[in-house]
């Protein structure tokens, strides 16, 4: 409310200086703008390299990738050509076994998402709302830990987590989880997902913490007075205000995980294929121009989810 | 400007002493034991450009034999691993690399590229004393020309566990039939010519579809070799490209059976793995490199010599006792630290060699000869694996 107020106070005042703004006389007027063209071209200066970096290097070389999509592929050469074809593109979003595999990594990647929420909601309620203040920082700087270490050495070291044990091997124990819990789940999908939610979990735990800070006390309070049972409070008061934050991760969870082709050939010895390991294998074989068509999907998904999770505000908040 | 001229031309001279001391120097002492002779010279019409950047197959290139290389040449050697003939051609085509020690699948498609040239065997010494039956094949010369310095051979063998298979098999069956210990224990090759080693086992187990060669497969044949690896499927676990993935499962005993290197074998064993590895009597998949120039290559004298040394008796040898293959220099056999290396490995047998099909890429021209059909192109192999692993 006084913020609105200020708003609107602000707003009256630029109106009262807009209609007075020729009579300061020609003198002032010029040095206006004098400082107005210094401060454009300032600004331009400093904006001209990023913007052209962005456009030049970032969206020119996106183009030109799906650009490739369209061109046939020299099968002695295996070099593409400058013939074009719809064929990549057709092969790419109609042959069954390539839309599983789109299909498959879609659902890991929800399936990464889900579990960082319901990780991350009751793990950042506890530092926020209970953890005494002077401790809040240390474990914030904790969830952020993970990140310090290399990307490979954390592939790698779950897959000697996740190793199962044989009589025939030189180490018969299996990695830490069947060795500590007696069961590993195996190099499979479910590595993955687990693997994955490790590696992004961080990029979860942060928004979501911030905007456990945001949730005021008031509102769970009231909520208690009124009656509402612990679930109750946590469904129609919190979680409403924290959807936001939640729906911003869930952009880094989402797309890091959809994209992913290290962890999916490193924990399940190569059997299982996410979209990143068609569009590498493609690009290996050498297919340019296919491999240029996969990567397509993830492109379009991504798309899509952000427009989904605009509309859930995940860009309001943060 | 004139300082800067000055300054110059110091650099010059030094360069040019520096250079001068490197190229003199012949073989090296190698510290407490004594001189070792490398059996080499580096050509003097060739002048180093300090570098060299080479695509190579893990364990072409390791210190042993790059360090004395440099020391003789002053050519430094920057190494790329590449885990399949996919990969170098890619690689290639970066036009990054100076040169590649690159198997028959993925020589011709270089050729038709124009990703590499021909080479003037007069600049290699080393090229004399290749066997006769590495020399000038259709997979590493075009018009009776050398594209490239052979570097060795070697046959695709099936690994086992000697616990879990206590008979030691001699048919790819453990692998495509299955009904042994080592179902679902099953380690393949992730790479598209590995059709091929399904080919070749229905070329024995199979006559009626009258395969002659795994790599010239008409349609049906290709269906029969599809329909062969998707029922293997069921009896996999792993589908290795980087050779250490394999190592690790033979070691840590996940995977009882499986398509091996030499090489593989070796460090694993060396780890204390129960393993061993057979060619079975069906024949076998191998591989025969050539090192071959790029046509972009920016060091093009550091990459020459680097291939007449490697292709030297004794950088030949240590190559291929470390691989585990056989040595493509007939001097080399001499020079091995195991004096059976050459045996053991059937350098010199042509027999052995007759039931080995090295890697080539298919083509729609069928490569056994035939003319009343076409067969599959790699570019359908490459699809294939793709769906046939999705």
């Amino acid at each position: 409310m006084g913020q609105r107020l200020d708003e609107a106070a602000r707003l009256s005042y630029d109106e009262a200086v807009l209609p007075g703004a020729p009579t300061p006389g020609p003198r002032a007027g010029a040095r206006l703008s004098r400082a107005f063209t210094r401060r454009w071209l300032a600004l331009g200066s400093l904006l001209t390299p990023p913007v052209a970096w962005l456009v030049v290097i970032y969206i020119g070389s996106l183009l030109a990738l799906v650009a490739v999509a369209f061109f046939r592929l020299d099968g002695r050469t295996q070099r593409p050509t400058t013939s074009p074809t719809l064929d990549n593109l057709r092969q790419a979003f109609t042959v069954g076994t390539y839309l599983r595999v789109v299909g498959q990594s879609v659902l890991a990647a929800v399936a990464v998402t889900l579990l960082s929420a319901m990780i991350a909601v009751p793990v950042t309620f506890c530092v926020a709302r209970i953890l005494p203040r002077w401790m809040r920082r240390g474990v914030v700087v904790a969830f952020l830990l993970p990140l310090w270490a290399g990307y490979l050495v954390k592939a790698y070291a779950w897959k000697a987590m996740l190793r199962q044990g044989s009589k025939f091997g030189v180490d018969k124990a299996g990695g830490f989880l069947e060795s500590t819990f007696g069961w590993s789940p195996g190099f499979g999908w479910l590595a993955v997902i687990l693997s994955l939610t490790y590696l992004w979990l961080p990029y979860m735990l942060l928004p979501v913490y911030t905007g456990m800070e945001r949730l005021p006390n008031s509102l769970i309070e009231a909520s208690g007075d009124l009656g509402a049972k612990p679930w109750r409070t946590f469904r129609d008061v919190a979680l409403p205000v924290l959807l936001p934050s939640i729906a911003a991760g869930s952009i880094f969870t989402f797309s890091l995980s959809l994209g992913d082709y290290i962890i999916p050939a490193v924990v399940t010895e190569r059997k299982v294929l996410m979209i990143g390991n068609l569009v590498e294998r493609t690009l290996l074989a050498p297919n340019q121009p296919l491999a240029a068509a996969f990567t397509l999907w993830p492109l379009l998904i991504i798309v899509a989810y952000l427009l989904a999770m605009r509309a859930a505000g995940a860009f309001e908040n943060v | 400007m004139q300082r800067r001229t000055m300054v110059f031309t110091a650099a010059a001279a030094l360069l040019g002493v520096g250079a001068g001391t490197a190229s003199a120097t012949t073989p090296p002492t190698s510290g407490a034991a004594g001189p070792t002779d490398y059996h080499w010279t580096p050509n003097p019409k060739l002048t180093g450009e300090g570098q060299t950047n080479i695509i190579v197959w893990a364990g072409y290139a390791e210190e042993a034999w790059t360090k004395p290389f440099t020391q003789m040449t002053g050519c430094a050697v920057n190494v790329k691993t590449a885990n399949s003939s996919d990969e170098m051609v890619q690689l290639m085509q970066s036009g990054e690399y100076d040169a590649v020690s690159a198997s028959g699948d993925a020589t011709e498609r270089l050729i038709a590229g124009n990703e590499v040239v021909a080479i003037d065997p007069a600049e290699f010494p080393s090229y004399a004393r290749i066997y006769d039956d590495l020399k000038l094949k259709q997979w590493n010369s075009v018009d009776g020309k050398p594209m490239g310095i052979p570097h060795g051979r070697g046959a695709n063998l099936l690994v086992f566990n000697t616990e879990a298979l206590t008979s030691p098999p001699d048919s790819w069956g453990v692998m495509f039939d299955g009904g042994t210990p080592a179902d679902g224990h099953i380690s393949v090759y992730d790479s598209p010519i590995y059709i091929a080693d399904a080919a070749l086992y229905l070329m024995a187990t199979k006559p009626e579809l009258k395969i002659t060669n795994p790599y010239a497969l008409d349609q049906t044949q290709f269906d029969a070799a599809i329909a062969l690896l998707q029922k293997q499927k069921g009896i996999t676990t792993q589908y290795w490209s980087i050779y250490t993935d394999q190592q690790t499962a033979l070691e840590g005993g996940s995977v009882l059976a499986g398509t091996t290197w030499q090489v593989i074998v070796n460090l694993a064993k060396a780890d204390g793995a129960k393993i061993d590895a057979v060619k079975p009597k069906e024949g076998a998949t191998g591989w025969s490199d050539t090192w071959m120039l790029s046509s972009k290559a920016k060091n093009p004298n550091c990459a020459k010599l680097w291939m007449d040394w490697i292709a030297s008796p004794w950088a030949n040898a240590q190559v291929a006792e470390y691989f585990g293959e056989a040595p493509s220099n007939q001097d080399a056999c001499a020079l091995t630290s195991d004096p059976n290396h050459c045996t053991t490995f059937h350098a010199a047998e042509t027999d052995y060699w007759k039931n080995v099909w090295y890697w080539t890429t298919a083509t729609e021209k069928c490569l056994d000869g035939r003319t009343d059909v076409t067969c599959v192109p790699y570019t359908e192999w490459v699809n294939a694996w793709t769906k046939l692993r999705a």
